[in-house]
């Protein structure tokens, strides 16, 4: 292998890695926050477990969603340096503007929430919770808004061959970005919520602490559903909006190599021959491609092969075809996981308001578990598409990912850090999975905490004497 | 002042405030494996940072993003030119930040023992390569007519630079040590500033060292001379004043002192570096300057819009979270980590 593909191979693993913690922290901190709001207005104390119980979930991933971040932001200028110099001008704006805005408030705030439970009010210990909520949701939307302007890009111009900002407003506006921001973040509250419901579902089954987990469960599916209902919906806007910007993704995820024809089905299986550029056997369902695209049951989707011709009339002569089969694939696993999250989150939600939670469910408690790994299948799918299915481009139409990459730096050092990176990011994701599953077992801590002394540097008297 | 001059300095300040701030809880991690007796004592210690070491690490995060914001070349070369002394302070920073969160959360010697291994591995090795990397680029680097760079190990790994990257890791331990007695009461508190006297002379003899190699590996004196002086001669009465107050017993005033030597040590690099930000040892014409490394003006302006914006916010919430914990702990506290 070399530069080039370790380099992907690099990113591709880290990233996906970083994207599994990212969204538990995103859903995890919106449910915290939901819950200890409960508190504050209910004053019941088993809201304040609660926000106890699933903050620390909460705050183990949060680290490990902190330091696989450091390395994100840093991968540009190492892996993809003739990336950065070239978007640079653009690029780089979101991402200083996400550190500023973001960062520095969910990391700060996160340390008062964890160490001021006895050093501020409630209410401003509960403002601290939300403002970690609201900043997890800021970082996403800086971020994506420089992922979308690799998918469109916009509000630029290229001077002395590189890509200069000439527009701020058009980079927030980006289309782009408003199909992809809802729809990422949805993903990512379900994330969340779909965590809570399974620990909860799980200890229901053994029947630990159902006063505890029985309203865990409420709260959490009721999430899940509205989060499982928005995600398709915006999952089809960003389909329709795809097939104007991105006609080569759409079509490769669909693995269309002619025109489809009018109106055009959809593909629900196929067997993909790359070389041949064909598809061997498929299994088709009228129409449904033509309302995926158009939202109406009529109206043709262009395929690879004209599409390919196309492109090299306006970008010279080469191949724009991404990998067929993984964009098909990862496109399909995504939409599977959506429509099992839909039903889980159905009946789960029946069970609770018609109060059958207590019953003989295990099969439903054991399946709402296993649910818990749906919407990282989707999450990781999701991106998989969105990035492979960019291939070969960067940054669309402009920067090629074979001329982004680092000139000076040598395979061997990729490599290094490649299997450095990754082994460690297992190993820790091990550790994480281990941690969560002790404090699942473990269960929320009922005792009432003993109050704390205090000792101020700062105060009169007492210790204060050997400090001005 | 132009707003290349302007980003500049606030790149300046965000690495200096970085090492101010991440430098005293480097500090803190090194010295968990000097001053404790106990694991209570520990934890003690890891807790006086928990607030805190986030947040401070964000100043490196922003650092980076100004530079990819404002001079990409900068941020491209840099770090792609230094692709594996990078790779080693990304791997510390991991194994830090989980250290402080994982170490509490389970029981058991193997499981602290480790934790608290990646502590100390953590805390050192970040400082140590920063400061390897800051020597190396003000003493020269290999870059070529096209901004690349390819650091060699000679180029990153010399006499000059391991002192410097040891004087970094000298200022953070000393940092650290009155950070944490300023912030304890009882054994630890003692404990750490008995360290940190006796820690001082070593400290001494590495700033001394730092300060004439610098006179002839660098062009820092020969380009800013006056400032130069000045700089060595209030970072010498920083120093006899740490003497001075961590004898007194006075550890907030120890505390800013060992900062200022800090401080004055990143101001002098950024001074001595103005108007460049990398030195070419091949030519002078390739260093990368605020005006070769830079974006459009159009993008400066807007970030200085944003900058003017957000940096007062960030200052405040961060400056009243360190007012919020200002109160000391003892071993009795309830302790989170
Ligand atoms: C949709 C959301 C999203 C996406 C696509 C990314 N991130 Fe992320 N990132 C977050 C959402 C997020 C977050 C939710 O805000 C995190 C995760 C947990 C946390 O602490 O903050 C975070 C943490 C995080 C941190 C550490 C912040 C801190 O110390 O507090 C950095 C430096 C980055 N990210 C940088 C990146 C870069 C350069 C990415 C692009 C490849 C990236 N992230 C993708
Ligand atoms: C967190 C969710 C994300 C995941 C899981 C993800 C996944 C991937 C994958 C799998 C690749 C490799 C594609 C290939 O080489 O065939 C890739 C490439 C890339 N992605 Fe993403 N991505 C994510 C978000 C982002 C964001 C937010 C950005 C920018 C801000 C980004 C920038 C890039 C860049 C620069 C490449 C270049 C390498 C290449 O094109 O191969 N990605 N990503
Ligand atoms: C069920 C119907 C769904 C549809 C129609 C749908 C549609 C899409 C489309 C078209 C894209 C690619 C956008 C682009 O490349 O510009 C995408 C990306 C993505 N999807 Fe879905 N999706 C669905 C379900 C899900 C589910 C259940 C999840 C996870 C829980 C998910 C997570 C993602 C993520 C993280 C991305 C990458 C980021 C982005 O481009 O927004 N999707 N989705």
């Amino acid at each position: 292998m070399d530069v080039l593909d370790l380099a992907r191979l690099q990113f591709a693993t880290t990233t996906i890695l970083h994207f599994v913690y990212v969204p538990i922290s995103i859903g995890l901190s919106l449910l915290v926050a939901i819950m200890e709001t409960m508190y504050v207005i209910k004053k019941k104390d088993l809201y304040k477990k609660m926000a106890q119980f699933w903050g620390t979930f909460l705050l183990i991933n949060f680290a490990l969603g902190v330091v696989t971040g450091i390395l994100q932001e840093f991968q540009f200028g190492m892996n993809w340096s003739d990336f950065s110099r070239f978007v640079g001008d653009v690029f780089g704006t979101p991402l200083a503007i996400e550190a500023l805005l973001a960062f520095f408030l969910e990391s700060t705030f996160i340390g008062l929430w964890v160490f001021g439970w006895e050093r501020l009010s409630k209410s401003v210990h509960l403002i601290c919770m939300w403002l970690v909520a609201i900043g997890t949701m800021l970082s996403a939307l800086w971020i994506l808004a420089a992922n979308s302007f690799m998918q469109r890009p916009v509000g630029y111009g290229v001077v002395n061959g590189r890509a200069e900002m000439q527009d701020f407003a058009a980079l927030l506006t980006n289309e782009q970005l408003l199909w992809e921001y809802p729809h990422t973040i949805f993903a990512a509250i379900a994330t969340g919520a779909f965590l809570v419901a399974g620990i909860s579902a799980w200890k229901l089954m053994h029947k630990k602490n159902m006063d505890f987990f029985k309203p865990s469960f409420k709260l959490s599916i009721i999430v899940a559903l509205i989060c499982a209902i928005a995600i398709p919906l915006f999952g089809h806007g960003q389909a329709q909006y795809l097939i104007k910007t991105q006609p080569m993704k759409m079509a490769a995820s669909e693995a269309l190599w002619g025109d489809s024809g009018d109106p055009a089905p959809w593909t629900v299986i196929a067997n993909i021959d790359p070389d041949k550029q064909e598809n061997t056997f498929e299994i088709k369902v009228p129409f449904a491609l033509s309302f995926l695209s158009y939202s109406k049951f009529s109206g043709s989707v262009p395929g690879m092969k004209e599409l390919q011709a196309e492109y090299v009339k306006t970008y010279g002569p080469g191949d724009y075809i991404p990998p067929v089969r993984t964009t098909f694939w990862s496109f399909r696993i995504m939409i599977a996981a959506g429509c099992a999250m839909i039903a889980l989150a159905l009946y789960g939600a029946y069970l609770s308001f018609r109060q059958k939670l207590e019953g003989s469910h295990r099969w439903f408690f054991r399946l709402m578990l296993w649910g818990i790994s749906l919407p990282f299948i989707g999450n990781t799918a999701g991106w998989i598409m969105t990035e492979m299915g960019r291939q070969p481009w960067t940054v669309f139409g402009l920067l090629q990912t074979k001329d982004s990459v680092s000139p000076t730096v040598v395979a061997g050092e990729v490599l290094f850090s490649l299997i450095a990176f990754t082994s460690l990011y297992l190993i820790l994701t091990g550790v994480l999975a281990f941690l969560f599953a002790r404090t699942a077992r473990k269960g929320p801590d009922m005792e009432p905490h003993q109050h704390t002394v205090i000792h101020d540097p700062f105060a009169q008297g007492g210790d204060s004497i050997d400090v001005k | 002042m132009t707003l290349n001059d302007l980003w500049f300095l606030l790149i300046a300040v965000l690495f200096t405030g970085f090492f101010f701030l991440e430098g005293f809880d480097f500090g803190v991690g090194m010295a968990t494996g000097l001053v404790p007796r106990n694991d209570q004592q520990k934890r003690l210690m890891i807790n006086t940072i928990g607030p805190f070491w986030d947040a401070n690490e964000v100043w490196l995060i922003t650092a980076a993003g100004a530079m990819f914001a404002a001079f990409p070349h900068f941020y491209a070369t840099m770090f792609s030119g230094y692709y594996l002394v990078f790779v080693f302070i990304l791997l510390g920073l991991i194994l830090r930040g989980v250290s402080f969160e994982f170490r509490g959360k389970a029981e058991g010697k193997g499981w602290t023992g480790t934790w608290d291994a990646c502590i100390l591995i953590g805390s050192f090795l970040p400082p140590m390569l920063f400061g390897m990397a800051f020597a190396a680029l003000v003493k020269g680097v290999p870059i070529q007519q096209n901004m690349n760079l390819k650091a060699g190990f000679l180029d990153v790994f010399n006499g000059y630079t391991v002192w410097v990257g040891l004087t970094v890791v000298g200022m953070c331990l000393m940092h650290g040590l009155t950070f944490i007695s300023l912030r304890t009461i009882g054994e630890v508190r003692d404990r750490a500033r008995v360290i940190a006297s006796k820690f001082l002379p070593v400290l001494g003899i590495l700033l001394a060292g730092m300060v004439v190699w610098t006179y002839f590996a660098t062009d820092l004196f020969a380009r800013r001379g006056p400032f130069m002086y000045v700089a060595v001669a209030v970072g010498i009465v920083a120093y006899v004043l740490t003497w001075y107050f961590l004898k007194q017993r006075r550890e907030g005033w120890a505390f800013g002192m060992t900062g200022a030597i800090i401080l004055l040590s990143f101001v002098s690099l950024f001074v001595g570096l103005f108007p460049r930000f990398m030195v070419s040892s091949i030519n002078s014409a390739f260093d990368l300057t605020i005006y070769n490394a830079s974006s459009s003006p159009y993008t400066l302006k807007n970030m200085t819009i944003v900058a003017a914006t957000l940096l007062p916010f960030v200052l405040g919430y961060q400056a009243w979270s360190y007012f919020v914990f200002h109160k000391r702990l003892s071993e009795k506290d309830h302790l989170e980590y």
